[in-house]
């Protein structure tokens, strides 16, 4: 067989998939074909290719063509002008191009990919590319080395990852913690649902053979034989790829016993939720894996003593487990060349809301907010002027202009009561109300308060209702120092992260944009 | 019934996903009294607690609802991007309010939490697929499709 002189990639993902992917592949396919090109042109399916809101995407290779928003109707021309007479179709290529290839803006921006290394070059449903591309090679390289539990733990430890989730534990401290025991698990954190965060959701239906590895060595470290990946009940494709992925993995040996031909054995199942954000809470979800209401745990004990029906059980995020191999394959040291001092590594992100280019990246840790409203997502679309980022979802806090230098890591954040959180940076030009955003999040969190304890239950609903007495002018004097009273009695009382959290979007707020509520407070009076 | 209970392990732990295929097997999109009960029984749970567990989980449903079921995003990501403008004219365009069902019983509107699709918001899901990038002029053409895609099957 020949190999392909050109690779066309093609983006599959939900928003692609509407936009008319699969009709446009196969008159891609039909088209090849009848240029006579099938032999010296491969069609290779993939996922998000990074960039977002422009239908169907293509990536031509080696040439690096970027083309957005196809249609069935434009294939001909891409496969004459482009495929066969080597001169790419200049109208469809897509906006995201660099602007200059010595300084590029936008998404095409150099990015130091480490959990997204394969995600959008390789086809997610082909067990053969993620090897070729380097999946399992870690787990290998742990086999042949014959490194023990104990010194994969040390490596990742030594490695400085922090968990990606959003809390920034430390994860070979967690693995290191996990009480002894004859029967463990390993639970992958696949309920995103932090609103505005979308990159667990890539590296399922991008990478998903990534995620099985680094959880084979997760298991590996701490002495489980079995894992449980939690995807959320919205998620179809994740599950669907991961489900096809997970079967590959054991026609091949890869899951199961003996793998590889050793002792190792690990299995892998999928558990779906069915809505709830309070899953996304490590116990919580522990709970719902366990077929019951996610009421989550009072801590401690943490999983890591008693956790899966009462067993020891690590629970790491998706993209924690994904940078898992890269560490173990590259080394510590590797790792420790990227990001800062105290948050080793990358960290994805997801620029969304009125940027110019939503989408997602994954970039050093401590990047400037700049460089990421900016830089990369391309600054604020149509021309606004730059009013706040939304760091971290719900759960976080709002970053006005004079916080745009800085750094985008666990710590440096903290020093501006906000949080990483799970990296979504939502960008609001100035016609933004803050007011009216801050709602929508209080109206998210007493949707999706789980009831469980007094101060989150009552106190979400009184936050919203606060907000809405305020915002609709009838409020009383003293209503905002309530408002954030509350807030922060709840942070002070509740049992888990989502009544602790409240006070990060409305603390940063009132800091920033007080004079936006005043007012409307004030026409009451 | 049974031949959807048969294919799990009457074990607690797969109650969720049980619970997930009878919707999924239900022409009514929802989870009968009966399919509540019979689950219990094979579970060896109460009905209560399958129920109460049940309960917790947004996306079941406990009435007779449409043969589609739109669940529009009202996360602040969405709302952000004028979600609300789509609501009304999805409510316009139903002639429903969020929550209802259609009297041909072919939608159920609800709302859902972030689709994590939010580099395309506002977006909204109909069965399993998702649609972002929703402005009020495309929502006609997504609702005509749907139905022209029902007369064909």
């Amino acid at each position: 067989m020949r190999l392909p002189r050109t690779h066309v990639l093609i983006g599959i993902d939900e928003d692609a998939l509407q936009a008319g992917a699969r009709e446009v592949k196969a008159a891609l396919d039909r088209t090849i074909d009848e240029a006579g090109l099938a032999d010296e042109i491969r069609i290779v399916e993939t996922g998000n290719l990074g960039f977002l809101a422009h239908g169907v995407c293509l990536v031509v290779y080696p040439e690096g063509v970027t083309y957005a928003g196809v249609t069935v109707e434009d294939v001909p021309e891409i496969v004459s002008e482009h495929l066969l007479k080597g001169r790419p179709v200049k109208r469809l290529q897509a906006a995201v191009a660099p602007v200059r290839p010595e300084e590029p803006v936008g998404l095409t921006r150099k990015q130091p990919r480490v959990a997204l290394e394969h995600c959008g070059v390789i086809d997610p449903e082909s067990l053969d590319e993620a090897i070729a591309a380097g999946d399992y090679q870690a787990l290998a390289k742990v086999i042949e080395d014959g490194l023990s539990p104990e010194d994969v733990v040390s490596e990742v430890d030594r490695s400085g990852l922090r968990g990606r989730g959003g809390a920034g534990f430390p994860t070979g401290k967690k693995w290191s913690f996990t009480a002894p025991g004859k029967q463990k698990y390993v639970v992958c954190n696949a309920d995103e649902g932090e609103p505005g965060t979308f990159k667990d959701r890539l590296i399922l239906e991008g990478d998903p053979h990534r995620l099985i590895e680094g959880m084979i060595l997760a298991g590996y470290a701490v002495g489980a034989t079995k894992g449980y990946v939690y995807i959320r009940g919205e998620y179809g494709l994740s599950v669907h790829r991961m489900r096809q992925a997970i079967d590959q993995a054991y026609q091949e040996g890869l899951l199961g016993e003996h793998i590889l031909s050793t002792d190792l054995s690990f299995d892998l199942e999928i558990k779906t939720g069915a809505g709830a954000y309070v899953c996304g809470e490590e116990t919580a979800l522990l709970e719902s894996i366990e077929g019951k209401r996610g009421y989550p745990r009072l801590k401690p004990p943490y999983p890591g003593t008693v956790g899966l029906w009462g067993k020891p059980t690590v629970v790491n995020n998706v993209e924690t487990l994904a940078k898992v191999p890269p560490i173990l394959l590259k080394g510590s040291d590797w790792f420790r060349t990227l990001g800062t001092a105290t948050c080793p590594g990358t960290k994805v992100f997801t620029i969304l809301g009125h940027a110019a280019q939503p989408g997602l990246i994954e970039v050093e840790m401590g990047t400037p907010l700049r460089e990421i409203v900016y830089g990369y997502g391309g600054g604020v679309r149509g021309g606004k002027a730059f009013k706040a980022a939304l760091v971290g979802g719900a759960a976080g806090a709002f970053i006005g202009e004079d916080g745009l230098d800085v750094a985008m890591d666990f710590d440096s954040l903290r020093e501006y009561a906000a949080v990483l959180g799970s990296g979504a940076v939502l960008v609001l030009d100035e016609t933004a109300s803050i007011p009216d955003l801050l709602q929508g999040i209080l109206d998210f969190f007493r949707y999706e308060s789980c009831g469980q304890c007094a101060p989150c239950r009552s106190g979400t609903d009184r936050l919203a209702a606060l907000l809405s007495r305020i915002r609709s002018g009838t409020g009383q004097e003293g209503d905002l120092a309530l408002l954030e009273g509350v807030a922060a009695a709840m942070q002070e009382t509740s049992l888990c992260p989502l009544g602790q959290s409240p006070i990060l979007p409305i603390g940063s707020a009132l800091r920033t944009f007080r004079d936006e509520f005043a007012p409307i407070a004030a026409s009451a009076r | 019934m049974k031949s959807v209970l048969e294919k799990y392990a009457p074990e607690r732990e797969n109650l969720l996903d049980i619970l997930h295929d009878l919707q999924t097997n239900d022409p009514e999109n929802h989870l009968t009294e009966e399919a509540l009960r019979e689950t219990a029984t094979y579970l060896n749970l109460s009905l209560a607690e399958v129920r109460g567990t049940a309960s917790f989980y947004s996306l079941y449903g406990f009435s007779p609802r449409g043969r589609h079921i739109i669940r529009l995003c009202d996360s602040p990501p969405c709302l952000l991007m004028n979600g609300k403008s789509i609501l009304a004219e999805l409510e316009q365009q139903l002639g429903i309010r969020l929550g209802q069902t259609t009297p041909d019983r072919t939608f159920t509107l609800e709302p859902t939490s972030c689709l994590g699709v939010c580099g395309v918001a506002p977006a909204m899901m109909i069965d399993d697929q998702v649609y972002g990038n929703l402005t009020v002029e495309r929502i006609p053409a997504i609702l005509d499709e749907v139905r022209r895609n029902d007369e064909a099957a």
